[in-house]
C-alpha cells in the first residue's frame, strides 16, 4: 500500500540547511493502522506530509498503491489526494462558512457526485461518526471533538485507500481524544489503512504498529529498536 | 475523467464555494462593495451620457423647434427656394408627412426706442435679424412655437402689424452672452419697433417675446406670412424654408423622405437635409470630444472599481489562505477555488451593474427628460443608448473578473503545505 525508500527532506538554503528527514524506509501494508510517534521536531508531521503528497521530498521514493509518486504532475497529485487519500488535521481544518454536511460534501462534488448524492453520502458518513444531529451546524457551533469528527467524516466520505491523521487528538480533552482514536480503530477494523501521527503514548495501544522518529530517522518500531 | 466533466466539477464546486462565501460574508461589506460597483457603473454611463446629452438636448430642441425631421433651406447664393409651390404641394401630398411649415425669410433690422432718442450723435438702438413670415397654424403644429412665448402672447392670424421677437434680440435676455449679439434695450410687449427690410420700413407692435435655446428661433423675429409680404419687395412668392415632420408611426425614415425629395428633382432648388445633417459640424465635434471626455472619466472609474475588487478579493483570499491550502490539500483543484473568487467578483459587479441599470433607466433618464439641465446653449438630457450601456455593463463585468482572478491566483498558487501551516 505504502512504500517509502531512502526518503530525505531538507529545508533551508546552502547557508543554513535543516535535515528534517534522513533516509526513511517504511512499508505500510493495506489495512494497517500505523502510528508515527516521536518528540516535537522529530519529523513525524513532515514524514506524513511527504507520504500524503502535501509536500515534495528532497530525495527518495514514495510508492502509493503501486504508483511511484515522484513523477506525478501537480494535477495528478491533486487528483490522487482527492480520490485515494484522506486527511485529518490537528486543528480540524473545516471551512468556517460551510455546515458540517457541506464540509463533507466538497470533495465529493469535486469527484463529480451530484448534489443530492453528495449530500446523502455526507449525511450517512456524519451519522457513522455520530453526528447525525449536527449536519446543519457550522464549525463554530460544534465542540472540538465534534469538529474533529466532521473532519474525519470529510476524510473518509469518499472512501480513500489511505487515511492520514496529523495529531488528531492534540486539541482535544482526553475523553474526546479517546473517542476519536476509537473511531479510527473502528474504521481500521473495517479495512481502512490509517497513518496517524501522535506524540501521546496513551493512543499507541490502538495502533497495529508504531514507528518512533528521532532527528528525522526511524529509531524504533513497536517499541523495539529498529533493526 | 473526461475534460468536460472535469470542468463541470470545477464550475460546480466554484459556484458552491462562492455562494456560501457570499452568504456567510458581512452584509455591510457586501452592500458597500455592491454600492461601489453601482457608482462605478453610473460613473461610466451617466458622466458621458450627460456630456453627450448637452449636445443631444440641443439637437433634439433643434429638431423639435426648427428643422422637423427634414428641412429644405435656400441654396447658398440664392435668394429663395425655386419652385416653392411645386415643392409645397409635393410635400403636402406625401401621406407620411404630418406637419409642414413653410417659412419666408428676409434679412432686416429692428429699431427700438426711436421715439425717445433725443441725441442723434448716439447710435440708434438696433439689432439685425432674420424676419420670418410664417403660417401660424402650420408653424404651431410643427414646432409648437407658442410654448416658448415668455412675455406677451403668440401672434393671431386675424391681426396685422404685430411681431414676435426672439429673446436673444433683447438685452435683458442676451446680456449673459456679453457683446455677442447686438440687442435692443427695454422692449416689452406692447412697445413699437421699426422693422426695415431693404428700403421698406414698417412699424410693428411687439406681441410677445419668445425664449428658447434654439438660435433659429431666439434670434429671429416672426410675423404672419401676410405681413411679411406686405413688407418685402421680392419677385415671386418663393419660400426660404420647408420644415416637415414625419408621422412617428410611419416606417419612413428621414433619409427616405430626403431621398424622395431629391429624386423628385428638388435638390436643384433647395438644400435638402435631415435633422441630423442640419446640425452644425462643430456640435458634432463637441459631441465627439464630450464622448471622449466621458470615456476618460469612466475609465478612471473602471480602474478604481477594479482596484476595489482587487483589494477586496486579495484581503479575502489572504485571510482565508489557510482554508485555501486545506481545500487544495483535500483535493479541490486550484481552478475551482479561483473560480469561486471569480464568481464572487461577478456577483458584486452584476448586482451593482443591475442596480445601476435600474437607476439609469427607471430614474435618471426619465428625470433628466422631465427636468433637463439648464445650459446656455441647450437643455441637457441624459443620453444612454441601450447598446452602449450594455457594452459598459459587460466591460465592468470583464474588468471585475480580471481584478478578482489575479489576487485569487496569487494566493491559490502558493505552496499548499505552506498555506495550511500558515508559513
Amino acid at each position: 500500500m505504502i512504500s517509502v525508500k531512502n526518503l530525505y527532506k531538507t529545508y533551508g538554503n546552502k547557508d543554513l540547511e535543516t535535515h528534517v528527514l534522513q533516509g526513511i524506509d517504511l512499508q505500510v501494508p493495506a489495512g494497517e493502522f500505523l502510528g508515527i510517534m516521536g518528540k516535537s521536531g522529530a519529523g513525524k508531521s513532515t514524514l506524513m506530509y511527504q507520504i500524503g503528497l502535501l509536500d515534495h521530498p528532497t530525495s527518495g521514493e514514495i510508492v502509493l498503491n503501486g504508483i511511484n509518486t515522484e513523477k506525478l504532475t501537480m494535477q495528478e497529485r491533486t487528483n490522487m489526494r482527492l480520490s485515494a487519500l484522506g486527511y485529518v488535521f490537528q486543528d480540524y481544518a473545516l471551512i468556517p462558512e460551510l455546515t458540517a454536511s457541506e464540509n463533507v460534501m466538497i470533495p465529493l462534488l469535486m469527484q463529480g457526485k451530484s448534489m443530492e448524492e453528495a449530500k446523502k453520502i455526507a449525511e450517512d458518513t456524519l451519522s457513522k461518526v455520530g453526528l447525525s444531529h449536527r449536519i446543519s451546524n457550522k464549525p463554530s457551533q460544534l465542540s472540538g471533538g465534534e469538529q474533529q469528527r466532521v473532519s474525519i467524516a470529510r476524510a473518509i466520505a469518499h472512501e480513500p485507500k489511505i487515511l492520514f491523521a496529523d495529531e488528531p487528538t492534540a486539541n482535544l480533552d482526553t475523553v474526546s481524544g479517546i473517542s476519536i482514536v476509537e473511531l479510527f480503530r473502528d474504521l481500521n477494523e473495517k479495512g481502512q489503512t490509517i497513518v496517524m501521527v501522535t506524540h501521546e503514548e496513551e493512543y499507541a495501544k490502538y495502533c497495529d504498529r508504531i514507528v518512533y522518529l528521532e532527528d528525522g530517522k526511524i529509531v524504533r518500531e513497536n517499541g523495539l529498536k529498529k533493526k | 475523467m473526461p475534460m468536460q466533466n472535469k470542468w463541470n466539477n470545477v464550475l460546480r464546486v466554484g459556484w458552491f464555494l462562492a455562494l456560501r462565501q457570499i452568504k456567510g460574508s458581512n452584509i455591510a461589506t457586501t452592500v458597500l462593495i455592491v454600492f461601489i460597483m453601482m457608482l462605478t457603473f453610473l460613473n461610466l454611463v451617466v458622466v458621458s451620457g450627460i456630456l453627450i446629452g448637452l449636445i443631444e438636448g440641443g439637437n433634439r430642441a433643434n429638431k423639435e423647434q426648427y428643422t422637423g425631421d427634414v428641412i429644405i433651406t435656400t441654396l447658398s447664393g440664392e435668394q429663395d427656394i425655386g419652385h416653392s409651390h411645386e415643392i409645397e404641394s409635393t410635400i403636402r401630398a406625401m401621406p407620411d408627412i404630418t406637419d409642414l411649415s413653410v417659412r419666408y425669410l428676409a434679412s432686416g433690422q429692428l429699431e427700438a426706442n426711436y421715439k425717445t432718442r433725443r441725441d442723434f450723435d448716439v447710435l440708434p438702438d438696433t439689432a439685425g435679424t432674420q424676419v420670418t413670415g410664417i403660417t401660424l397654424a402650420d408653424e404651431e403644429s410643427l414646432s409648437q412655437l407658442s410654448k416658448f412665448v415668455v412675455e406677451g402672447e403668440f401672434l393671431d392670424e386675424s391681426e396685422s402689424g404685430y411681431i414676435l421677437i426672439g429673446a436673444n434680440l433683447l438685452y435683458r435676455y442676451s446680456a449673459g452672452f456679453g457683446d455677442f449679439f447686438a440687442s435692443l434695450e427695454g422692449v416689452y410687449p406692447g412697445d413699437e419697433v421699426k422693422v426695415t427690410i431693404g428700403k421698406n420700413t414698417r412699424t410693428f407692435i411687439v406681441k410677445g417675446i419668445m425664449d428658447t435655446k434654439v438660435d433659429q428661433v431666439s434670434l429671429r423675429a416672426f410675423v404672419t406670412k401676410a405681413d411679411f409680404w406686405r413688407l418685402v419687395d421680392r419677385p415671386g412668392l418663393n419660400a426660404n424654408e420647408f420644415a416637415m415632420r414625419i408621422n412617428p408611426d410611419s416606417s419612413l425614415t428621414s433619409d427616405d423622405v430626403k431621398n424622395n425629395l431629391v429624386q423628385a428633382g428638388f435638390a436643384d432648388d433647395g438644400k435638402i437635409q435631415t435633422a441630423m445633417e442640419a446640425i452644425p459640424d462643430f456640435l458634432n465635434q463637441i459631441r465627439l470630444a464630450f464622448g471622449l471626455l466621458g470615456n476618460v472619466i469612466g475609465a478612471v472609474g473602471i480602474v478604481v472599481a477594479s482596484i476595489t475588487i482587487f483589494i477586496v478579493i486579495f484581503i479575502n483570499a489572504v485571510t482565508r489562505r489557510k482554508y485555501i491550502g486545506i481545500m487544495k490539500g483535500i483535493g479541490i483543484s486550484e481552478r475551482a477555488i479561483e473560480i469561486s473568487y471569480i464568481f464572487q467578483s461577478i456577483f458584486y459587479a452584476t448586482i451593482g451593474g443591475l442596480i445601476g441599470l435600474f437607476v439609469v433607466y427607471i430614474m435618471l433618464v426619465p428625470f433628466f427628460y422631465a427636468h433637463p439641465l439648464d445650459f446656455p446653449f441647450s437643455d441637457g438630457i441624459l443620453v444612454a443608448p441601450i447598446n452602449e450601456t450594455m457594452f459598459k455593463f459587460f466591460l465592468l463585468l470583464f474588468v471585475t473578473i480580471i481584478a478578482g482572478y489575479i489576487p485569487a491566483r496569487q494566493i491559490v498558487k502558493k505552496n499548499t503545505l505552506d498555506s495550511i501551516l500558515g508559513r
